[in-house]
């Protein structure tokens, strides 16, 4: 039935093809920046380089193995007078073996190597070498937005996050809702945001720009909505922000306007000109009971914290204590 | 009293969307037709004594791929659903609430829902006829695991109509699912569902891991086993460790929701990044436990198709058992951002990878199974063909996935998301398509379409490239998991409508599958005991095999036993003189099973809603039935030898 004359039907797979194929180009390469892979910041740099060595390491073992299930499918695919040879009881070569438990042996351990050093370099909490003195930002994850509270300037905004360029960030980032998840892509890898928890992220942009921040942890109903833009200025540009957002003094966050802003919903980009002193501690540390832990060694520095830090200490070796019981006084 | 049965029935009743009346509307046609061709072809006695009470294994198994494949449909369509949604920006098809509850219950089901039955429907089909056995260890345990599992998926599928889905993911996180955050009743559906069908899954565990060790035919020692026995054997042991964990950590939720617990919530002292330690103890040994079984098949399928035995059966052996340990020691790579800190972190990075090796030495011996074979392109063989480059490249970006700080960049993107649909379409589901094409002609005595199955081969396989290879790059370019919109401006948009129209090619294969499995039903050709030319014991039976699987117990001599007497044959050397027939020891059928699941059925839907009146008649069914059944001295009894010799007769007779 179908009578199509070979050249157009030759045709038509050719168009087909190239169109299915510019497609997939366009939409690969053309229409959105791969955050991950363009990032403009220290952090971001190294994981990246970390995401193309361990890719490489990889494809050391990837492509053989492809290349080879092909070759092998196609020359003993069974037809009349096959040439290649056929040994039905071949199934045991202690040589064949001893390469194929080796290779990716060696493999894992040069890979192992390299994501050792990296674990430890990349750890979140661990600040960045840099002559100037980290900005601090305390990021409350609520329900269905981002709270930015700017201890040092008492400045606070919601869903927009103003960073000066080439300056360390110490994010502190704890949640009043579900836990989520605070990421920057451009500027470096995520950490979860969690009630009763202050998690320390540095990172730094190095480039002035507006960079994409999301919530990347499921927190309900209008997770989808918990997008925020990065904008890292010049120093300078930084300094006048402050000063603009501090002038305008109309709109400020204080303990009854903070309960409404917890409440679930979705709203604007917002900026206040203060917020109460001592808020943030008082989020990430609203559920602790009191007496509760008061003699672990966790709270020497006044705060308290709940459950797994003193509970469980072989899961709070890193972030946990570090964001915690470290010297520095959470505002 | 008008008033109060209309607020009662609007918060009963999910309502307020045409989707969900649509749904009713189908559920209640269905049943009446189900019940309208029952009666009038009088089939509730056949039905009844031939199935519902069945404890024989190839019964159960059959009625477990069944329900397995309508849990298919149900977990496809909620993917379609949701690519639907987010195909372009601004799609007003689904509202994020039920958005959320799509991607809870589409991740639930695959899982729980449709990976496990199907698994456990293979198991129970092959596993006693591979190793020479009349049926598991445990028959009436058998029965009693198939019906928790299935009132376990029905008590999850009811919430879609009644009382409101779950939304909370299918990991189900606190405090995103506890009572604070969460207080509709679709929470409670998920921990029930899951519970009543985990204690089956438990009990399926120890049934298969006693048939191995305790009924092999005379002569087959363990390391005469076939390598699916052998894979299922693994299975069993990470079921066995496994599956309580994620009992305990769903009871002491539960306890949270229904009794004022405080394990995992934000106050009074509770925790709930306990409760993803807990999660994952259990859940990354869960995808060990679905794809074991997938190796195993592909196991099969590559020595039978290619006419050569499995390649370094040894190695293969070692390297299953040692996935199966170290699964145990890897759940923290699901949470790395966690803040665990670097020794930690590094550690887990570590265990995760060396996982790689046994599973790329697997890879590599089933590639020299094939060198210097004859390779056939029967369905089986293609869907196995297909699995080795899948999942050779869902490996790779599961081990970039396990450099931690990497997963920084990675995690709830939908990198990952590409990644675990890889591994788990191209690995687990595969695998089970390769299985249920191979045993099909001996579970039914006939070959599945080839025409049609070649199809629906292509559809799922472009389909799957085209819908999941973009993900990785929507994962690269920021774009996470689980939301329900997003906007033009983040780029995404080309991308995630090429994926989804790959998702609609599989749901076009799939569809093709169900036309093949219709065609072949009503036109086919009847095949004899051993249609692919096959090597180990279950093809030494008819297709398919009598209720008592072999009227002699076999004895075993080699490794691919049945190839090997094959190879006697061909040599003109004669089989060893079988013994006389005896008569046989089988079990009865029993009534308890499908009464006992009924009870449990009764006892969640109560604790969902919190009725008493409800619960506590439920639970006492179950008590009744246990003690009913260890009351019960009369479970079975023996076929004659007359009776034995009348059906080899008849089955030699009809081929």
């Amino acid at each position: 039935m179908d009578k199509k004359p070979r050249s157009l039907r030759t045709l038509i797979t050719v168009v087909v093809t190239l169109v299915t194929l510019g497609v997939l180009i366009w939409g690969m390469f053309f229409t959105a920046d791969y955050l991950v892979l363009n990032p403009k910041g220290p952090v971001g740099q190294s994981e990246k380089e970390l995401i193309i060595i361990t890719t490489l390491l990889c494809c050391v073992v990837i492509v053989p193995v492809l290349i080879l299930t092909a070759v092998i499918v196609w020359r003993y695919r069974d037809k009349p007078n096959r040439k290649a040879a056929y040994s039905p009881n071949w199934h045991d070569s202690k040589v064949l073996e001893t390469v194929w438990w080796g290779v990716p042996i060696i493999i894992i351990i040069a890979l192992a190597v390299v994501t050792a050093r990296y674990t430890y370099a990349l750890e979140p909490s661990k600040p960045i070498d840099a002559e100037q003195k980290p900005v601090t930002v305390q990021v409350v994850s609520l329900d269905w937005k981002w709270l930015f509270l700017y201890p040092d300037e008492n400045i606070a905004t919601v869903n927009t996050l103003t960073i000066p360029e080439g300056v360390p960030v110490r994010f502190e980032i704890t949640a009043d809702a579900p836990m989520n998840s605070f990421w920057i892509p451009q500027l470096g890898g995520q950490i979860y945001a969690m009630s009763g928890m202050s998690m320390t992220l540095y990172l730094k942009a190095d480039e002035v720009g507006t960079y994409f921040g999301t919530g990347a942890n499921f927190s309900g109903e209008h997770f989808a909505q918990m997008r925020f833009d990065v904008n890292a200025v010049s120093q300078a540009d930084y300094d006048s922000w402050v000063q603009k957002v501090k002038g305008n003094t109309g709109s400020t966050i204080t303990e009854a306007s903070y309960a409404d802003l917890a409440k679930p919903g979705v709203m604007g980009e917002t900026e206040y000109s203060s917020f109460p002193e001592g808020l943030y501690s008082k989020i990430a540390y609203k559920y602790v009971v009191d007496g509760e832990n008061a003699d672990s060694e966790d709270s020497t520095d006044g705060t308290k914290q709940e459950g797994m830090g003193s509970s469980l200490p072989g899961f709070s070796s890193g972030q946990v204590t570090s964001g915690l019981s470290a010297s520095q006084p959470v505002q | 009293m008008l008033d109060s049965i209309k607020d009662f029935a609007s918060w009963f009743f999910v309502t307020g969307d045409p989707l969900i009346y649509g749904a009713d509307v189908s559920i209640v046609l269905a049943t009446i037709a189900i019940f309208a061709v029952l009666t009038y072809f009088k089939k509730w006695g056949w039905l009844w004594r031939n199935w519902l009470t069945t404890v024989d294994h190839k019964k159960i198994g059959i009625m477990y791929i069944l329900a397995a494949l309508l849990m298919l449909f149900r977990g496809g369509v909620d993917a379609i659903m949701m690519r639907t949604q987010i195909a372009l920006p601004g799609i007003k098809f689904l509202e994020p609430e039920h958005y959320n509850q799509v991607f809870t219950t589409h991740g639930t089901i695959m899982i729980l829902f449709m990976a496990m039955p199907l698994m456990f429907g293979l198991f129970n089909i092959i596993i006693p006829l591979q190793i020479g056995a009349r049926d598991v260890a445990y028959p009436f345990l058998n029965s009693v695991s198939f019906w928790l599992f299935f009132v376990g998926a029905m008590l999850f599928n009811l919430s879609f109509v009644i009382g409101g889905s779950p939304d909370a993911g299918w990991t189900s996180y606190p405090p995103l699912s506890e009572l604070m955050h969460n207080p509709g009743v679709g929470e409670n559906f998920y921990i029930w569902g899951i519970q009543i069908s985990g204690i089956g899954s438990l009990a399926t565990g120890i049934n298969f891991i006693v048939t191995l060790i305790k009924m092999r035919a005379p002569g087959m020692t363990l390391m005469k086993m076939p390598m699916f026995s052998w894979s299922v054997f693994a299975t069993c042991i990470i079921i066995i460790l496994a599956f309580p964990i994620l009992t305990v950590t769903l009871a002491l939720l539960f306890l949270d929701r229904f009794a004022g617990g405080h394990f995992f919530t934000l106050d009074m002292g509770g925790n709930p990044m306990m409760y993803i330690n807990l999660f994952w103890m259990w859940g990354h040994p869960e995808v060990y436990i679905v794809v074991l079984p997938a190796f195993g098949i592909y196991s099969e399928v590559v020595a039978t198709f290619s006419r050569k035995s499995i390649f370094g059966y040894k190695s293969m052996v070692f390297a299953m058992l040692v996935i199966s340990i170290v699964s145990f020691f890897t759940w923290l790579h699901h949470f790395f951002t966690m803040g665990s800190g670097a020794d930690i972190n590094a550690f887990f990075a570590i265990t995760t990878m060396i996982i790689a090796i046994p599973t790329g030495v697997k890879i590599f011996n089933w590639l020299f199974t094939m060198y210097r074979g004859r390779i056939r392109f029967e369905l089986p063989m293609m869907w196995t063909i297909a699995f080795i480059p899948c999942f050779v490249v869902g490996g790779m970006t599961g081990v970039m996935l396990a450099v931690a700080p990497a997963d920084f960049q990675f995690h709830n993107s939908y990198f990952l998301i590409a990644h675990f649909h890889q591994v788990l379409i191209g690995g687990v589901v595969f695998g089970y398509f390769a299985g249920l094409y191979y045993w099909w002609p001996k579970m039914f005595g006939f070959k599945l379409n080839h025409k049609l199955g070649v199809w629906a081969f292509w559809f799922w396989n472009i389909g799957f490239y085209v819908c999941f290879m973009p993900q990785y790059s929507l994962g690269l370019m920021g774009m996470t998991r689980r939301i329900s919109e997003y906007t033009w401006d983040t780029g995404w948009a080309p991308l995630n409508f090429i994926s989804t129209i790959g998702a609609l090619m599989m749901g076009i294969g799939f569809l093709f599958q169900v036309a093949q499995i219709l065609y072949s039903t009503f036109k086919h050709k009847k095949v004899g005991n051993d249609p692919w030319d096959g090597r180990t014991l279950e093809w030494t039976t008819a297709s398919p095999a009598p209720e008592y699987n072999f009227a002699i117990t076999p004895h075993v001599h080699a490794v691919d036993d049945w190839w090997a007497t094959k190879e006697r044959r061909a040599k003109g050397i004669a089989d060893d003189p079988l013994p006389p027939i005896e008569p046989i020891h089988m079990p009865k059928n029993s009534i308890i099973p499908p009464i006992m699941g009924l009870a449990w059925f009764v006892a969640g839907f109560g604790f969902v809603f919190d009725w008493w009146w409800f619960y506590i008649p439920g639970m006492l069914g179950v008590a009744i039935c246990m003690i009913a059944r260890s009351f019960s001295y009369d479970t079975d009894y023996y076929i004659p030898v007359d009776e034995v010799k009348r059906t080899e007769e008849a089955i030699r007779g009809s081929v």
